[in-house]
Parts: structure tokens; C-alpha cells; sequence
């Protein structure tokens, strides 16, 4: 395990941004850090881990792949094990499985829960009503989603003001509203509490618990974990480190990270290149009207330097499927002649495999476009609008 | 006239040294056109920077000047304490434009300049500002791509497609009276609506562009204020219809999820209240300018 954690620090230096979808063994080991009660277990990477974690958790245990995908359990990735050879038989099974296109590479192993009844709870923000709200329900153990929709009464909610914060006699009342057994009250009431905590101060967008049970002799625990942290609170949370892995498996997307720039790898032909994300997002919508296919979304930021447009370029270029570029930019504070210095500047450091073209517009464009003509060819074309740009672009990828 | 920010409005640059984002874009802020009166910093009360003069607090700023409005661009993790500190300041008007404030830290403020400070309007975060064009310029917006007189109020989620409805109208030749960024992020001080209502009541106002992006539902809830309080003609565009589902694209607020917050959907909705919805910025600035042409 612990050579393990190596390996990821080695391949995440240079990461930024932090992934917020924590794996549910995380999930799990977030909730300890505020108290709140899970099933004893532990991580493992190979067989003979699994084995040794579940003999430290006692059995009859549980297997879980650890992957970020929902029906784990429908593709066979959770398993019941009443004894270390079965727990190795699991395990055998479940490491390198493909679930939904997630490859496990690793396991939780915990000690099997005898559950009496299963119960879902959570806080996120309501964006709406600009409040925290705790939705709790009776009918756990199942997508929320469904009970929302087939049974909308079942989910009890509970708005909670960021200022004045939580109440426990309002999350004991809460409690009883969402029917939970008498013998879960008191315990639910401390765990929501906890799960509260843990929301806001330990800065997740979503903190959720479904199973959240009681088991058959009287406990309440978390059964499944799952929390998504706010990137943007990385800054107070230096222990975030250790979830800096790297999730993307998409080869485009690595290289894009490594430069820092802000790239989602697609299916289609044209490379887009663009400032700002909405405008980036508009791309790919304009490519598409216009017959075409983006191959991936990347907002190189408000200003458009030589570097960081060469970072793009190559990032485009390494892409196969790619056969023609689209470069959008509206220069507002950055001005276009600038842009076009930068643009020209990268072009001459990248080799490009595929026609580009460009579309600068914006404050000085006329000076912008100026400064681009005499480098203009049938690899290097300009274009005065978006729309004109996008039906250049997409008409390239079959010449 | 126009919405929020006028010749009036007077502003403060919270956290101003000679090499601050707050000071740059203040100063270009003040070329345009906008009354910048102060700025603060802790450490440098007594200063004159750029022939601005600065105070150790917004508080002190305000006594002196009479600052009407703020504008903030420090860093994420002094952000929200910035925002506080100018609505105690009795700041109505306050712009912060900072990226990457923790949604907690927001949703907290939020509620407290509800509760406590109900006469302060917070613009943003995470947005490019505002532009009243001729009159004041506070955030980060091209000046010269804005043209005054109206009659169009532009109201929009996203930096870079503001700038661009911007530009598709002067470029026409079509005016604006007020554009304003609100921003991405998930708790906005100021909402489609509260933009909406404020057009509606501003008589130079005659028609309103309204930018869209993926994610969330203030775009729906904006439909159902539109069909029910707009008399002026609103055209729209909504950002992300082929945006891959379920991956953020660098904007807290553009996420979807399932078929909730898709641009699809916040298309059918603006189209259901009556609105003029465009699939492309150019399209939307097009649809404008026949708008305002046949304008009585």
C-alpha cells in the first residue's frame, strides 16, 4: 500500500487541480475524520492484500471494487466472502474487471454489516433557494432519483441556513419526519449532525450516504460513501494531496493536464481552440450546426500568450482523429494584434499535422489580421466570424 | 439611462498595491470613463497610487469619499471577507470578479448580506463585471467594444460570450444601455432575474439579450419571470448543446446531470415564455438588430 501511494505522488506532481469525486474508500475515510461511523475495512491492490484486510476485519467480509461508476454491484464488482479462501476467490475475480469501462485496480475490503433497514441521507447545495439542504429517506439503499420520482414524499428535506448553521433539535425533528425506525433516531440525529459538519467544514459539494443503516443489533453506520469535494477549497485543505490522482485514462487529456490547460478529449475531427470557457463551449456548438465534430473542448483562459497557444497546439496535434484546427478568440483585454503575435509565434515552434484556422476577433482585430496576412496559406486560413470559421474548419476535415 | 452602474456611481478598489490585479483593471476602469475615488489596503493607508488615494479600510474610504460602489479581484481565500467588509461599509453596489471562491464561503456570504446588509447588490463572483457604455465601466470588460445610448440590456452567465453579444450589436450599430456579467458560479449575488426586473423597469431599456450556459436552472427559472412580468422582446442564447454530459467545463455552474440543466432544455423553456432563442451568438446578435430595427 504504502509503495502504492509512492507511485501515485510520483505521477501527480505536477498536478493543479484536485479530483473531487472521492472513491468511496475515501468517502469513507473522510466521514472518520468527522466521526462518523463506518464498517471496519481496508484498501488493497492485490489478492494477497484483500486477504490479509479481511482477515484484520473479521468475516464474514465484503468485496467492492473501487470505481467511479454507479451498478458496481449489478456487474458483480461487490461480493459476500464467509472465509479467506472465498475472500481470495473475490478478489481474484474483481481486480482488472471492466465495470462500464473502469478497470479496478483496487478494493475495499469490510467486515459484512447485518442490516435491519437501509436509509438514505446527504447535504448539498440547493442553488435555487441559495440554502444547504439535507434530503433524508426511509427507503434508502436504491437510486434516490427513483424514490424522488415515484415517491417524492418518501425524501424528507431539510433546508438549513449557511449562516445560523445546524440545529439538532431541528435534525431530530427532521428525523422523525422521514419515518426512521425509533431505535435510529437518536444515533441518525448525531451522524447528521456530523455529516453536516463534515459538509461545510470539510468543504464537499456533495456529502452522501446511501446505504446509511441500522444494523440488527442496534447500530447506525455508513454502508457506502460518497463525496465530492469543492476544488476549490484545496487551498485550506492540505490533506487533499493524497487525492490527487491521476483519473483520466484518455492519453489526450494527461498531456493536457501535464501543460495545465483546460482540455476534454471528444469524439470528433476538429481540434478546438477557444478563450474563455463559454465561448469554448459555443465552438463546439457552432462546429456542430455546421455538420462537423469537435474532438475535444479546451479553453485556453482570457489572455492567449505564444506559450500557452503552443501548449495548446501540441495537445491538438498529438490527437490522431483530429483533421482540421479551429482556433476562436476574442480578444477583449488581451488585444488581437497581440493574439496574432502569440498565434504566430507558436506556429512556428509547433509542426502541425492538420490545416488551421483562425478566427480572431475583438479589439484590434483589423490590426490583428494585418499582422497574420502574409503568413497566410491553404495550411494557415483566417476567417472574419465564428460561423464562417466553423464551416472553414469542418469543410478541411474531408479535403 | 441604464441598470445598477451609472455617471453617478463612485467606486473603491478593495486591495490596491502598484502591483495588483484590483489596481490594473481599476485603472483602465478609470481611462474608460468610471469615478474611481479610492482604493484600500491594510498596510498602505495614506498612500496615493496612480493618483488614487488608499485607506486602510473600505470603511474609512467610504467617510472620505462617499464611495458608492466596490470592486474586488483579490484572491480566493480573502474573498469573501472582502465582500463583507463593503456591505458593512454600507457599499450598494459591490463587483467581484475573483475565480475559484469555495461554494461554501459563498453560499455563507450570500445569505449574510441577505440577512444583514439587505441594500448591498453583490455582482458575481466569477464574473467579468459590468458596463453602463459612455457612463461606468467596473470589472474587467473591453470598453471599446461597447457602444452607448442603448437600447439593448445585456445580461449573461459567461465572460467571453459577453464580450461577444457586445460585439455583435456595436458592430451593427445597435447600443446598449447596461451589460452585465453575472457569472458562473453557484451562489450568484445577482440572477438572470434580478437583471430581468431591472431592465423591465428601466425605461431606455427597450429590449434584452440574455447568454445562457449549461448547468444549473436559473435559465428556466429566468423563462417563467420572463412570460410572466416581461413586456420587452428577449432574445436568447444558451451556451453547451453538445457539451458532454456530466463533465465540468471550467465553470463550477456548467455542469449537467441527466436531462436537468441541459441547453436543450433551457432553450425549450425561454422559447415556451416567448423568447427570441438564437443557436449561436452571431444568430442571437442578428436577431437583435431586427428587433430593435422594427422597434416603433
Amino acid at each position: 500500500m504504502t509503495e502504492n501511494e509512492n507511485e501515485t505522488e510520483n505521477e501527480t506532481e505536477n498536478e493543479e487541480r484536485i479530483a473531487v469525486d472521492l472513491y468511496e474508500y475515501q468517502g469513507k475515510q473522510y466521514f472518520a475524520r468527522f466521526g462518523i461511523p463506518t464498517s471496519p475495512g481496508g484498501v488493497a491492490d492485490t489478492v494477497d492484500e484483500a486477504v490479509v484486510q479481511a482477515d484484520a476485519a473479521g468475516y464474514p467480509v465484503v468485496v467492492k471494487a473501487q470505481v467511479k461508476v454507479g451498478g458496481r454491484g449489478k456487474a458483480g464488482g461487490i461480493k459476500l466472502a464467509a472465509d479467506a479462501a472465498e475472500a481470495r476467490r473475490h478478489a481474484e475475480a474483481i481486480l482488472g474487471m471492466d465495470i462500464k469501462g473502469h478497470v479496478v485496480h483496487r478494493l475495499w475490503v469490510e467486515h459484512a454489516s447485518d442490516i435491519a433497514r437501509e436509509y438514505y441521507a446527504s447535504f448539498t447545495l440547493d442553488r435555487p433557494a441559495k440554502l444547504h439542504l439535507g434530503m433524508l429517506s426511509a427507503e434508502g439503499g436504491v437510486e434516490i432519483e427513483e424514490v424522488a420520482a415515484t415517491n417524492p414524499d418518501a425524501i424528507a428535506r431539510l433546508h438549513v441556513d449557511p449562516v445560523r448553521g445546524i440545529d439538532r433539535g431541528a435534525v431530530a425533528d427532521w428525523v422523525e419526519r422521514a419515518g426512521l425506525d425509533e431505535a435510529a433516531r437518536a444515533q441518525a440525529t448525531d451522524l447528521l449532525v456530523e455529516l453536516y459538519r463534515c459538509y461545510v467544514d470539510g468543504d464537499c459539494d456533495l456529502a452522501e450516504i446511501n446505504p446509511l443503516i441500522l444494523t440488527t443489533d442496534g447500530r447506525v453506520h455508513a454502508l457506502d460513501a460518497k463525496v465530492t469535494l469543492d476544488d476549490n477549497a484545496s487551498f485550506r485543505h492540505p490533506e487533499w494531496a493524497e487525492y490527487a490522482a491521476t483519473e483520466s485514462e484518455d492519453p489526450r487529456e494527461v498531456m493536457a493536464k501535464e501543460k495545465g490547460l483546460n482540455y476534454i478529449g471528444l469524439s470528433g475531427t476538429v481540434g478546438i481552440i477557444a478563450n474563455g470557457a463559454g465561448l469554448a463551449m459555443s465552438t463546439l456548438d457552432v462546429v456542430n450546426q455546421v455538420g462537423g465534430s469537435a474532438a475535444n473542448f479546451l479553453d485556453i483562459g482570457g489572455g492567449a500568450n505564444a506559450d500557452v497557444m503552443a501548449a495548446a497546439l501540441e495537445v491538438i496535434n498529438a490527437d490522431p482523429a483530429v483533421r482540421s484546427i479551429f482556433v476562436n478568440i476574442f480578444g477583449g483585454i488581451t488585444r488581437v494584434d497581440e493574439v496574432a503575435k502569440g498565434v504566430i509565434e507558436a506556429l512556428a515552434r509547433v509542426d502541425l499535422r492538420s490545416p488551421i484556422v483562425l478566427r480572431l476577433d475583438g479589439t484590434n482585430a483589423d490590426a490583428g489580421r494585418a499582422l497574420l496576412a502574409p503568413h497566410l496559406s491553404d495550411r494557415l486560413l483566417s476567417e472574419p466570424t465564428m460561423l464562417d470559421g466553423a464551416r472553414r474548419a469542418v469543410a478541411l476535415v474531408g479535403s | 439611462m441604464s441598470i445598477f452602474v451609472d455617471e453617478t456611481t463612485t467606486v473603491v478598489i478593495q486591495g490596491v498595491s502598484p502591483t495588483s490585479q484590483g489596481l490594473y483593471h481599476g485603472l483602465r476602469n478609470r481611462d474608460y470613463g468610471t469615478k474611481v475615488v479610492a482604493g484600500t489596503n491594510p498596510r498602505r493607508g495614506g498612500e496615493v497610487i496612480e493618483g488614487i488615494p488608499v485607506f486602510a479600510s473600505v470603511k474609512e474610504a467610504v467617510e472620505a469619499t462617499g464611495a458608492t460602489a466596490s470592486f474586488i479581484s483579490v484572491p480566493p481565500p480573502h474573498a469573501a471577507a472582502a465582500i463583507e467588509e463593503a456591505a458593512e461599509a454600507g457599499i450598494s453596489f459591490v463587483v467581484c470578479i475573483t475565480e475559484g471562491i469555495p461554494a461554501q464561503d459563498e453560499a455563507r456570504t450570500y445569505n449574510r448580506l441577505v440577512q444583514e446588509f439587505p441594500r448591498t447588490r453583490l455582482l458575481g463572483p466569477n464574473c467579468p463585471g459590468i458596463i453602463s457604455p459612455g457612463k461606468c465601466n467596473i470589472g474587467i470588460t473591453s470598453g471599446d467594444i461597447a457602444m452607448p445610448g442603448g437600447p439593448v440590456g445585456i445580461v449573461s452567465r459567461s465572460g467571453t460570450l459577453t464580450y461577444q453579444a457586445l460585439h455583435e450589436l456595436s458592430q451593427q450599430g445597435v447600443g446598449q444601455t447596461t451589460c452585465v456579467g453575472i457569472g458562473g458560479d453557484p451562489v450568484p449575488g445577482t440572477n438572470f432575474i434580478d437583471c430581468l426586473a431591472a431592465f423591465e423597469a428601466d425605461p431606455d431599456t427597450r429590449a434584452v439579450m440574455m447568454i445562457g450556459e449549461i448547468g444549473g436552472s436559473e435559465e428556466e427559472r429566468a423563462a417563467e419571470y420572463i412570460a410572466a412580468n416581461l413586456t420587452k422582446p428577449v432574445v436568447s442564447y444558451v451556451a453547451g448543446v453538445t457539451a458532454p454530459p456530466g463533465r465540468k467545463m471550467g465553470h463550477a455552474g456548467a455542469i449537467v446531470s441527466g436531462s436537468q440543466g441541459t441547453a436543450q432544455a433551457k432553450m425549450d423553456a425561454l422559447s415556451a415564455a416567448g423568447v427570441t432563442v438564437a443557436l449561436n451568438p452571431t444568430e442571437a446578435g442578428e436577431r437583435m438588430v431586427e428587433i430593435v430595427k422594427a422597434l416603433p
